[in-house]
């Protein structure tokens, strides 16, 4: 049953405390007795740690305490998502202690930490610990760490390999390749990313030796999975000892996933200065070092076809770094996520895929916004314009031509989904491609976009036209699937709600999800209302404290708006059964009889029969006159394992000019055509694409992590990142189509990171068709002016351009 | 050692021995516990500590506390009047000019400055006044478009409410 308020642009009740500087981030708590943490970081990229010396450190004023790596009898960190799959499986795994031992493998791992009265005392004494050094030579380049003579970082990893793991049909493929009509290949780099939450993250850690419990703040997107982890796999500390609580979280488009060392570290510290509570908060260069990077992989492909634009075959390598030492699911990202949705929205009937997972002298790579998607859309949106380029066609025309029909769905893509051995499946639950491409070419005027090109010409422009028909796999699941393909339960699976009516009639509404900005109390509470015809203002919704919710996942991989809602549903439709039941017993009629008409519930044929959720919740809660076999409260839980991810689908369209005397890209139009099912708050869906696009956008024109060969980020602070301004933006302008996803009640699909996943390619390719007429086939981002004038000096031939016109990337490329 | 310094913030007389190195957001958070003026990059690009100092916004990242003995301040916290909120309170709400909320106050403060000297800006006036703050949630899109409401409102003369510390 749904009422107006579901898809309704409910204004958030989130935001009357963020607007006045209310809301409580974990660097606003202060508790009493609480002391301050600050971690000694590696100068090196890799070394041996001979010594360290902390006697002058102890002396400092204020200091309580100075830790290193072997007073703490913890485990190393867990690697919860081995890269899965069925062939040619390894996971040599290294992952970082609370602090490092014997040795470092990234500038950043921490290595002695100090406790003390206040953050300025702790910050004075790390200056004056004393550390000898053994440094070790160093690589930052995943391909050149695979190579014969490559610094080793790890005795069990030999060529610095984590996995060489492959998907989908090799046979097939390179039959299709060897017999294709046409073959284009291309080297492609997609940078390192640093993810940038505004917030940093942190933790407060404080043991209660009375009752020897712990309770650990952490600015976290998986409290649960947090205890879980730091409990089973890390401490020892047994899991009902440990309670973690998330309190508003400052933005964290995944890097706040994860288990860190630091984590484990505040509850240790505690626990050492007897139970004072122990803050510790990142600065913006530790961020920078040592919370998750995004993306960095480097790709060979090639795409095989007819000359009538038919794609035959598609066949990638790629080296995806993984790091100094491996990140929570690490390995998952550039596996699952990347190469068993290699395919995007196409029928390509072969598909295969090899990547490597390397280790480097760098911050461990996690999952950052799209996570894998973008990259795997990155690789499939350059390679059919790639190809249209080299036969002639249009770049709409090739993607129309290629798009899987309307009666494919279910589908299950030739790149892998459904390996598992016992015959587990996931599909792409639904789509329909082509209203999304035509809406958006006719939004831009598509083929009228010569007369703009010609017309930019004569303004020393080159307009760009950059088109990405993207797809997403959201809300990985089930269960059942995950376990039997390989995956490890890091992919996250079910999700869990818990309901109460209490006696006033008013809601509450647990859940397992954690948000970290998506208005996630907003839009359960729209759901519950509509469900239950209760007013918003009844309800609210409680999430972040593994102590009063039930056991859940988390939020990331756009999964809270199917799986947790449908959690969210299944508990409103068990409190809805127990309601009818105690209706027919209050209204002394049989439970077929009673009818539900938001929070009425009635005797059919007698309009006057009625009873409120209200009334019933009031007196089920007290008890006084229930049923036989009835319990008392009206309070359900529900837990819900999807059948299947769901697929949201769009066409975006970036338009650029360049300018041909500097080089310098402007981003002139971006319109977005997303489907991403039903909308629960379209104002929060907007947003969510919004936010996307412009983390997308930024990866093409201007980020980038920039290491030096000795593994010195260079790119340290947001001096030295390109962060994107407000003025480098033009209006995003939004449509859609609308396909609801038949794998949950509500028909939604799920809108955090297609943003994110659709724009950089989109970007890309405009920047890229805008250089064509000077013969340019790729350049890697990101399209900074001096790349860009750089690659268009090479090609009119000048010298200062020659050397770098292929940014190192073309060499291996042409066509056989 | 330690320095006396005396402010007037959102409109209340406030005092603090300081050391000479801390800074002036330190000031407001930890000894006047002032939590809505945020840290977020340590290098003065980000903004989220943006507060008004006689009148002025300033990144209070990029000012010792020293510096702002005597001055007027306004926080987030002493934008809204005592019913209701300030119109670019209002306006983030409206236009879904937030998301996590981090970035927020600071926005909002700039964008306080940026309509007291320009009562009217353009999209280009706003985007280019937001440089220095940076919002990694919105893309900017509904920030622009919350100050552009604000802007309309405020002129319309509905109820632009002087923030309390310019009354003190």
């Amino acid at each position: 049953m749904t009422t107006d308020i579901l898809g309704s642009s409910v204004k958030r009740t989130e935001d009357p405390k963020f607007i006045t500087g209310k809301g409580r981030y974990l660097d606003d708590i202060k508790l009493t007795g609480m002391v301050h943490m600050s971690i000694l970081r590696s100068p090196y990229a890799h070394a041996n740690i001979r010594s360290i010396d902390t006697t002058a450190a102890k002396a400092m004023p204020g200091v309580l305490a100075v830790i290193v790596g072997a007073d703490i009898p913890y485990n190393p960190l867990p690697m919860a998502w081995p890269a899965g799959g069925a062939s040619g499986l390894q996971n040599n795994v290294n992952t970082p202690r609370v602090l490092a031992t014997d040795d470092v493998k990234w500038t950043g791992e921490g290595v002695a930490a100090v406790i003390a009265e206040t953050p300025e005392q702790a910050v004075d004494a790390l200056d004056v610990i004393a550390v000898d050094w053994e440094p070790l030579p160093t690589v930052v380049d995943s391909e050149k760490a695979t190579q014969p003579g490559a610094p080793q970082l790890h005795e069990n990893a030999p060529n610095n390999i984590v996995f060489d793991w492959t998907v989908g049909d090799k046979a097939g493929t390179d039959a299709a390749i060897d017999n294709a009509e046409v073959v284009v290949r291309q080297r492609i780099v997609n940078q390192r990313l640093i993810p940038n939450p505004m917030e940093v993250r942190g933790d407060i850690g404080w043991y209660n030796p009375g009752t020897e419990e712990y309770t650990v703040w952490m600015s976290s997107q998986t409290p649960h999975i947090q205890r879980l982890l730091l409990t089973a796999f890390v401490t020892g500390i047994p899991e009902h000892k440990v309670r973690v609580i998330a309190p508003d979280v400052g933005g964290a488009f995944g890097t706040k996933i994860f288990c860190y060392a630091d984590m484990a570290l505040v509850m240790f510290a505690s626990k050492l200065v007897g139970g004072r509570p122990v803050k510790w908060v990142e600065t913006r260069r530790e961020n920078y070092q040592s919370t998750i990077h995004g993306r960095d992989h480097i790709t060979y492909l090639e795409i095989a076809g007819k000359k009538d634009g038919e794609i035959t075959g598609l066949r990638v390598k790629t080296y995806a770094n993984l790091g100094g030492r491996l990140s929570t699911i690490g390995p998952g990202i550039p596996t699952t996520l990347y190469g068993r949705v290699l395919a995007g929205p196409y029928k390509f009937p072969n598909v295969h895929c090899e990547v490597i997972g390397v280790y480097t002298n760098t911050t461990f790579v996690d999952a950052y916004r799209g996570a894998g998607r973008p990259e795997a859309t990155y690789v499939v949106e350059r390679a059919m314009d790639l190809f249209a380029d080299e036969i002639g066609m249009d770049h709409a025309a090739i993607r129309r031509k290629n798009f899987l029909p309307n009666d494919a769905f279910p589908y299950d893509n030739p790149s892998g989904l459904g390996t598992a051995v016992n015959g587990e499946k996931v599909y792409i639950d639904s789509g329909n491609y082509e209203p999304a491409l035509d809406k958006a070419l006719t939004i831009v005027d598509y083929y009228l976009l010569d007369e703009k090109r010609a017309e930019a010409r004569k303004r020393g422009k080159y307009l760009g036209v950059g088109l990405s028909t993207y797809i997403e796999i959201c809300g990985v699941a089930p269960s059942k699937w995950i376990g039997a393909v390989g995956e490890g339960w890091g992919a996250a699976m079910w999700e869990s709600a818990n309901l109460k009516v209490h006696l006033t009639g008013k809601i509450i509404l647990t859940m397992g999800t954690q948000p970290q900005g998506q208005g996630h109390e907003t839009t359960y509470a729209q759901i519950i209302s509509s469900e239950l015809g209760v007013p918003m203002e009844d309800i609210i919704v409680q999430h972040s404290d593994t102590q009063g919710t039930p056991f859940g996942y988390g939020s990331y991989g756009s999964r809270t708006s199917s799986v947790g809602s449908t959690a969210a549903i299944k508990a409103a439709g068990k409190v809805r059964e127990k309601a009818k039941r105690y209706a027919a017993h209050m209204l002394e009629a049989s439970v077929e009889d009673i009818e539900v008409d938001g929070a009425n519930y009635r005797v059919k044929g007698s309009p006057d029969k009625v009873k409120t959720i209200q009334e019933i919740a009031f007196a089920i809660d007290l008890g006084f006159s229930l049923p036989d076999g009835m319990e008392p409260y009206l309070d359900e839980t529900a837990y819900h394992d999807t059948p299947n991810t769901t697929w949201p689908f769009g066409t975006h369209i970036a338009i650029v000019e360049i300018d041909e005397e500097t080089g310098h890209v402007d981003l002139v139009r971006y319109v977005a055509v997303d489907d991403v099912g039903n909308k629960i708050n379209p104002m929060i869906v907007d947003g969510q694409l919004h936010g996307g696009i412009a983390q997308g956008v930024g990866q093409a024109l201007w980020e980038g992590a920039i290491y030096s060969d000795d593994g010195q980020l260079q790119s340290g602070s947001m001096m030295d990142y390109a962060m994107p301004r407000a003025a480098w933006f033009p209006n995003l302008e939004l449509d859609e189509t609308v396909t609801p996803s038949p794998v949950n009640p509500i028909g939604v699909k799920g809108v955090g990171e297609a943003g994110a996943i659709a724009s950089t390619a989109a970007v890309s390719n405009a920047v890229i068709d805008a250089l064509s007429p000077l013969g340019i086939k790729h350049l890697d981002m990101p399209y900074t002016a001096q790349t860009v004038w750089r690659a268009i000096q090479g090609a009119k031939g000048g010298a200062a351009g020659a050397a770098d016109h292929t940014n190192g990337s073309n060499g291996k490329g042409g066509q056989a | 050692m330690t320095e006396h310094v005396t402010l007037t913030v959102n409109g209340q007389r406030r005092e603090a021995e300081v050391e000479p190195r801390r800074l002036l957001v330190q000031l407001i958070r930890e000894d006047f516990e002032l939590t809505g003026t945020h840290v977020g990059c340590d290098t003065s690009q980000c903004g989220a500590c943006t507060v008004h100092v006689d009148g002025k916004a300033i990144k209070s990242c990029a000012m010792l506390a020293v510096q702002a003995d005597g001055s007027t301040i306004t926080t987030i916290e002493g934008m809204a009047p005592e019913e209701g909120y300030h119109p670019l309170q209002q306006a983030f709400w409206e236009k879904h000019g937030l998301q996590c909320g981090f970035c927020t106050p600071g926005m909002i403060m700039v964008a306080a400055d940026l309509l007291a000297r320009n009562a009217n800006p353009s999209d280009d006036e706003i985007r280019h006044a937001l440089e220095g703050n940076f919002c990694r949630c919105t893309g900017y899109q509904n920030i622009v478009a919350a100050i552009r409401e604000a802007a309309r409102t405020m002129q319309a003369g509905a109820t632009a409410p002087t923030p309390a510390s310019s009354q003190a």
